[in-house]
């Protein structure tokens, strides 16, 4: 548990030096649902038809834009393999790096979602649920995105192919998490969703940090 | 008596289609002092990273008193320092936080030596400075430091891989970090490093030379 | 190389390249012409002789094809996951170089499914994509696929693109239940009771017969062309190996 914390605390301290950076997610976020009424059209009905949805695409979208960060700047300044020289086991240090980007993209995210609820008109009772589904939600996609991120860190074009490799792996929780607000704003029953979003978590939080820290030492290991 | 530390038995690695080395056997027992040399590309730092664990693309066996290295991860990494081509440092971080991270991921490194061991490699008063803020050399040092963090009761046993150290060091610390490898190999540590300068310590030292093991 | 010898014998000759060229190149004539006599037969069978469908007429013939890539699609995922896990724990060359193999076969398969699909689509429901849970799903795999290979394009070390696409065919797979489930749910809560393709109450004789022709008929052109492109990449990686250089002096 001491390199959790370790981990955990240096990578939040370091984020916290860096605050500008915390903000770009969040900014695309904004930006991108703002497309949404230029591109298709501001008719309220209409969007909030289409809220449930966009806000799911969209905070999926900004989760996965900051992942290509997660591990590169550990892996060129080489604390990276020293962290995988460390004689205590790897997977409290893969799930406090998951962990580190949730806490500074999915949670504010998950935090801001209420506010562009209101911009897509999406009604106020079904806000909670999507609150609720971001909070469970997000943690899935930070978990398996890292180990995306952990595959193409040592590549020069990360980028692009972290979204090849992991959009098809967010689809069930896009289904889900969409689902359950889509539920919410004819008020019909969420329980069952957010129940599959945590399981979805609980199997991610079980499996990913192995995959996760595999993909670490084979990265390392080029 | 000096205890078998590493074996290592017929080596083989290539890269690029280029055979770096074939057939490479030798030992390390407690105590030595063992200096890679070899040309540039000659794959010093490939079989640095392989005895360290860190490189698997490798046929033949690696064992740390008696058990291949990648069956035995834990105990070998609590024995062993390594110190590679990146600086290893967080740009963002103080000398001192740097140092208390590296205590609480390898835990023989003492955390009660810090401030010792910043003053050991010339950074005493700079306890407090963000690295980024530090020279090249000095981040190297803060690297260093690690070594001076090891208790001597640990030394025995135990391992440094060390790549290039001397590296953007002045001659003055070129002196005492040589003086520090001397002492830990006199109380049973063993070191394998690459460098380009000669070594001003004898004691304990050999050579094994890569130019003769490739194609 | 090999280190803990807790499997049986055959398991470690498999692991050399070489007995594994000379054995696939022993046995790819048979796979081959059993692949082409079920291929041809099956087709024949199944687009002239089988019965036609009471609803559909004869647009339901593709499903002579469709199926078989379906199902192939999904096999060769799971033998590409597989061999890429004992790759990694057995450290077994030849497992990587078989995973690397079925990428693109298995891709091919996924796309020739949603192909074929689609031509069935129009006549059965009047355009050419429909959200169904099944296309979906195809879809999706054929996304993972597409993954795969842009992982294994990306790295520029054989070893460690092997490494690294073993590991994210087992994520996959791991997920690949998970997606079905999720796209079947998705698709009851959205189009409730729509005409899906290939559940048919109780498929006469005449019909499935030569579809399991084919299915077997595509399992044995999965391993021919599995094998050739193998026997393929055994030859490259292994190419400053003695007996590598001595076969193609010889020829």
């Amino acid at each position: 548990m001491k390199v959790f914390w370790a981990e955990l605390s240096r990578d939040l301290l370091l984020a916290y030096r860096r605050k500008g950076d915390l903000l770009n997610p969040l900014l695309f976020f904004v930006m991108v649902l703002a497309l949404f009424p230029l591109g298709v059209s501001p008719a309220p009905d209409f969007l909030s038809q289409l809220a449930p949805g966009v806000l799911w695409v969209a905070a999926l979208l900004a989760a996965l834009l900051s992942l290509d960060n997660l591990f590169k700047s550990d892996f060129e300044d080489g604390t990276l393999e020293q962290l995988l020289l460390s004689s205590e086991s790897t997977y409290p240090i893969a799930l406090a790096k998951a962990l580190v980007h949730w806490l500074t993209t999915g949670l504010p995210l998950a935090l801001l979602a209420p506010l562009l609820a209101v911009m897509l008109f999406l009604p106020s009772h079904a806000i909670p649920t999507l609150v609720v589904s971001l909070l469970i939600g997000t943690p899935t996609l930070s978990l398996i995105g890292a180990i995306a991120s952990a595959l193409t860190v040592g590549l020069k074009k990360g980028g692009v192919l972290i979204s090849l490799l992991v959009i098809p792996l967010y689809i069930p929780v896009l289904i889900f998490g969409a689902s359950a607000v889509q539920n919410a704003t004819q008020h019909l029953p969420v329980q069952a969703y957010l129940a599959i979003l945590g399981s979805m978590l609980a199997l991610s939080i079980v499996l990913a940090p192995f995959a996760i820290a595999a993909s670490l030492r084979v990265s390392v290991s080029s | 008596m000096a205890a078998l530390l590493l074996n290592i038995t017929d080596l083989y690695c290539e890269r690029d289609d280029r055979v770096l080395f074939e057939d490479l056997s030798f030992t390390l027992n407690s105590g030595q002092i063992l200096q890679l040399v070899g040309k540039n590309g000659s794959g010093k730092t490939s079989l640095l990273r392989i005895l360290c664990g860190l490189y698997h693309a490798y046929e033949g066996s690696v064992k740390f008193l008696g058990h291949e290295i990648d069956e035995d991860r834990d105990s070998f990494h609590r024995s062993l320092t390594y110190i590679g081509h990146h600086v290893s440092v967080k740009a963002g971080l103080t000398t001192q936080e740097n140092l208390r991270w590296y205590a609480k991921i390898h835990p023989q490194l003492d955390v009660q030596r810090i401030e010792s061991a910043l003053a050991s490699v010339g950074l005493a008063g700079y306890e407090d400075v963000v690295c980024q803020n530090l020279s090249a050399g000095q981040k190297r040092r803060v690297n260093l430091a690690r070594l001076f963090m090891l208790p001597s009761t640990a030394f025995a046993n135990s391992l440094w891989i060390l790549d290039e150290p001397f590296t953007a060091i002045d001659v003055q610390g070129v002196a005492e970090l040589e003086n520090k490898i001397l002492e830990y190999s006199r109380a049973g540590g063993a070191v394998i490093l690459t460098t380009h300068q000669a070594l001003q310590i004898s004691e304990n030292v050999s050579q094994l030379n890569l130019d003769n093991w490739g194609t | 190389m090999v280190k803990k010898q807790f499997m049986p014998k055959w398991f470690y000759q498999l692991a050399s390249p070489k007995w594994c060229y000379q054995i696939s190149g022993t046995l790819l004539p048979y796979f081959l012409i059993t692949a082409l006599v079920l291929l041809t037969a099956g087709l024949v069978w199944g687009f002239a002789f089988a019965p036609q469908d009471y609803q559909q007429g004869n647009s339901f013939r593709i499903i002579y094809i469709h199926v078989p890539s379906a199902i192939l699609a999904q096999s060769i995922y799971l033998t590409m996951a597989i061999a890429g896990g004992i790759g990694i724990i057995w450290k077994m060359k030849v497992a990587d170089m078989v995973a690397y193999a079925c990428a693109p076969i298995g891709a091919s398969m996924a796309f020739i499914a949603l192909l074929t699909g689609a031509i069935w689509g129009k006549p059965t429901w009047g355009s050419w994509w429909v959200w169904d849970a099944r296309l979906t799903s195809m879809l999706i795999l054929l996304f993972l696929y597409f993954g795969v290979m842009a992982l294994y394009s990306a790295m520029e070390k054989p070893e460690t693109a092997a490494r690294s696409v073993a590991i994210l065919a087992l994520v996959g797979l791991v997920n690949i239940p998970i997606i079905k489930y999720s796209v079947d749910w998705w698709n009851t809560l959205h189009q409730p009771a729509t005409f899906t393709l290939t559940e048919k109450p109780a498929m006469p004789v005449e019909m499935w017969l030569p579809l399991l022709v084919m299915v077997i008929g595509f399992y044995c052109f999965f391993a021919s062309a599995l094998m050739l492109r193998l026997r393929n990449e055994i030859l490259n990686r292994e190419k400053r190996a003695g007996w590598v250089k001595q076969l193609v002096s010889g020829q």
